[in-house]
């Protein structure tokens, strides 16, 4: 299995070397790393390549890394019903650029690029319908991203003199519990008690 | 309703004569989200020109939770029950994705028996999926009597669910590692003996539907999908199969102990609705085939249900005797397991299609993202493509047909 990954990488590598900065297999599975501006050009590849054959697209997604200049990874998962193989493809994107889209090759792609957007506030360049999918008409802020509150920011409730549904700003009772589990002798990020003189380990 | 521009009025009240051709214009309706056949809270926005459907807008979310949000602030153990709430009709075939994705970042063994409880379950919950699909889908087409009857069944499925994990419907029974507990051996022979009973109760909804002249009308022709349509759209599971594709991932890309199970993946020919209904009636057979072959393996696999180690509670008797094993369990229910650093997808043949999950882990106890793929977000993608050009009546069998579920589409 590692064996043919391997093979697959390489041949893609050695195919589209300007798309590919770098491909690795990592539990069985073979990631590459592409430029955000040859997305498209090599999504369009691995359709088409008799070798590869990654017709169907299983997953869109982008994951979160608030720390680093490039804030966000936009996966893109694809499957070979000929080959019988996957692949991931990741993109890295800074906060302010724009990822083309994938439509015209996958129509599939469509929800897909909708939900990260949502979510993320990934803007996809040349997708014909660029709306928000998953959260409330008329919602602001995109959820998934590490630095919005898992509570959010608004509540609704019915409300029995206006006869109506109303948004209101969200109201905790009490904090909204996160608990420090790790040890403090392990993992602790502050000063532990006592320890103020010493500073932090 | 479309804004056109065909009723315009002059200043005076007036407007142009028009004939009677000049004033047929396409009406907007919103089908669902309480609509019956719906199945779930689906809102439709369609495009009818006269009784043909244009064009069909899915608006969904109506559902959403906030599931991947909720997960990144929850331990690996403490997101499990989430997964029975995604496709509540099959609620273990979600968990078994979860458990998979974790199980090939820590890279921790099930055990047989526990690897054979996984598929008895698995199946027992497609045959769950499908009987209320197929029932279901016919009631949209106007039969009645099916899920009465098929409803039955699953009633008695559910109280195998039950008497494994205390659960009729959200089970958290299988777990990193294996699954919760172990079954009893008059359970193994209750199965036993209603999926010998099953085969001829799955006879009798197809002496009711499959011949059946309106069933037929309805279904037979309406909503074909290609093979190009099944790469485009990116389909799975029974959506692929009905037209002719044997793709089914418990062959194609074997998890858990299905490489040792016999069974046949049944396959459509023309892509239909009917066709689709037909591969879904023989899985149901083989279901129960594999079910019946679990067991039989299952009464010689004894042995542990659990991996013991690092993701799994010790067991009761040590708790009282070892003060590892407490404080294990004590930890293990509180800040749960630590998963190693690391990207994997895991995906299973759920009843409905290929059901992914993406983990991202960064070697604490949370998940640092975890995608959740459902199949039926990308079928429903495919309404405006597959149900343009079709009767409204047909919409409801077509999306019978695709099998959605909204706790799964909207997560």
């Amino acid at each position: 299995m590692t064996e043919a990954l391997k093979e697959l990488g390489a041949h893609i590598e050695a195919k589209r070397s300007d798309c590919v900065l770098g491909w690795d297999i990592a539990f069985g599975e073979l990631n590459i790393d592409v430029t955000p501006a040859n997305i498209a050009g090599l999504v369009d590849f691995l359709t088409s390549d008799r070798t590869c054959k990654f017709s169907s697209l299983v997953d869109i997604t982008a994951v979160d890394y608030p720390e680093r200049a490039k804030r966000f990874d936009v996966v893109y998962h694809f499957l070979s019903m000929y080959q019988n193989q996957r692949i991931r493809l990741r993109v890295s994107v800074r906060e302010d650029e724009m990822v083309p889209s994938i439509v015209d090759i996958h129509p599939s792609a469509n929800w897909f690029e909708r939900e990260v957007f949502d979510m993320f506030g990934i803007l996809f360049s040349g997708h014909p319908d660029l709306r928000r999918i998953l959260t409330d008409y008329g919602f602001r802020g995109h959820p998934l991203r590490k630095d919005f509150p898992t509570t959010g920011y608004t509540e609704v409730r019915y409300d029995e003199a206006q006869k109506r549904v109303v948004y209101e700003p969200v109201k905790l009772v009490q904090e909204y519990r996160q608990f420090d589990f790790m040890s403090p002798w392990e993992g602790a990020e502050y000063i532990l008690p006592g320890d103020e003189k010493e500073g932090a380990k | 309703m479309d804004g056109s521009k065909l009723d315009h009025k002059y200043d005076d009240g007036s407007s142009d004569a028009q004939s009677g051709e000049q004033k047929i214009r396409n009406f907007n309706i919103n089908f669902g989200p309480q609509h019956p056949a719906a199945h779930g809270v689906l809102r439709l926005v369609l495009e009818l020109d006269g009784e043909i459907v244009e064009r069909c807008d899915p608006h969904i979310g109506l559902l959403h939770r906030g599931t991947e949000k909720l997960m990144e602030s929850r331990t690996y153990l403490q997101n499990l029950p989430y997964f029975d709430r995604l496709d509540y009709v099959a609620p273990m075939n979600q968990e078994h994705a979860w458990c998979l994705a974790i199980e090939k970042l820590t890279g921790v063994e099930v055990p047989r028996r526990g690897s054979l409880i996984r598929v008895l379950y698995s199946e027992i919950g497609r045959v769950l999926n499908h009987l209320l699909n197929v029932t279901t889908q016919a009631m949209d087409v106007g039969a009645l009597t099916p899920p009465l009857w098929g409803f039955e069944e699953r009633e008695k499925l559910m109280c195998f669910y039950e008497r494994a994990c205390g659960a009729r419907l959200h089970a958290a029974y299988f777990r990193p590692g294996g699954v919760h507990q172990d079954l009893p051996d008059d359970l193994l022979d209750d199965i036993d003996v209603w999926a010998m009973e099953f085969p001829k109760m799955l006879a009798d909804i197809d002496g009711l539907l499959t011949e059946n002249r309106i069933f037929k009308q309805r279904n037979c022709d309406i909503g074909v999908v290609t093979e190009d349509d099944i790469q485009k759209y990116g389909f799975s599971g029974v959506m692929v199969r009905g037209s002719g594709l044997a793709w089914d991932l418990r062959r194609s890309q074997p998890y858990e102990c299905y490489d040792e199970f016999d069974f046949q993946v049944p396959v459509g020919k023309n892509g239909d609705c009917y066709d689709r209904y037909l591969c879904r009636m023989e899985e149901m057979r083989q279901s129960t085939s594999i079910i019946r072959q679990a067991i039989a393996k299952l009464r010689e696999a004894t042995g542990d249900v659990l991996a013991r180690g690092k993701l799994t509670p010790p067991k009761r008797g040590d708790m009282k005797t070892s003060m590892e094993s407490l404080i294990h369990h004590f930890k293990l229910y509180t800040e749960g397991f630590h998963v190693p650093a690391g990207e994997v997808y895991a995906a299973v043949e759920a009843p409905k299609g290929e059901f992914g999950v993406y983990l991202v882990a960064d070697g604490s106890n949370k998940p640092y993202r975890s995608k959740i793929r459902a199949p039926g977000f990308l079928h429903l993608q495919a309404m405006d493509h597959v149900a343009g050009g079709h009767q409204l009546a047909d919409v409801a069998a077509i999306i019978g047909t695709m099998d959605v579920v909204f706790g799964e589409i909207d997560r």
